[in-house]
């Protein structure tokens, strides 16, 4: 990989389940779009890990180059980019987002 | 001076041809916030309909229209809010 940013963020996104890489954290969201996915996250239960880009120059462009997106949040499942705020958000309200967890063998509470 | 939105309008529109197209601005809800430049145009939403999102993953369609504005987003743009979808 070109940059050693990258190869950070391969191997949290290779030996995490789930990463959200984001502004802020889980706990102390910085912005309203990586607030949303935390939301939704916590909503199913789902153990994941969250990243703050904020903490780091590098990383907050290195993300945006690794998978091509030029936006964060950025939610990995198994290693998998899925997408930003507004795929997550939509993906959940269609019930995809769990069922992707689930195809993936990551755990989701299935009571609502 | 054209602006950012118009840009951004005219940019989907040349990639797209869209059936319908929204653009909003959105920057001053976020004055203040992380990632706002004084001068705004930093926040915006699209909503678009086009042929060329059809049978594309939400994933493919929201690269798609990202790709159309990378001139923005190496520009200032922060924050675009899509809603792609096929006619």
């Amino acid at each position: 990989m070109a940059e050693p940013i990258h190869a950070f963020i391969d191997n949290e996104v290779k030996s995490n389940d789930v990463v959200l890489f984001m502004k802020g954290t889980p706990d102390f969201p910085m912005c309203g779009f990586s607030g949303q996915v935390v939301q939704i996250l916590n909503h199913l239960g789902v153990p994941y890990k969250g990243i703050n880009v904020l903490e780091n120059d590098q990383l907050r462009d290195g993300i945006k180059t690794y998978t091509n997106w030029p936006t964060i949040p950025q939610l990995y499942v198994k290693g998998e980019f899925v997408g930003g705020c507004d795929i997550v958000r939509e993906m959940f309200q269609q019930g995809e987002l769990q069922s992707h967890m689930s195809g993936a063998g990551v755990p989701v509470k299935t009571s609502v | 001076m054209t602006t950012r939105k118009d840009r951004i309008a005219r940019a989907l529109t040349d990639a797209f041809t869209p059936i319908r197209l929204e653009v909003e601005d959105d920057s001053a809800r976020h004055h203040g916030h992380a990632g706002a430049a004084p001068g705004g145009e930093t926040h915006y939403t699209v909503r678009i309909v086009a042929e060329a999102f059809a049978g594309k993953t939400a994933l493919a369609r929201h690269r798609l229209v990202n790709e159309a504005l990378a001139e923005e987003f190496g520009t200032g743009l922060h924050a675009l809010a899509i809603e792609a979808r096929a006619p």
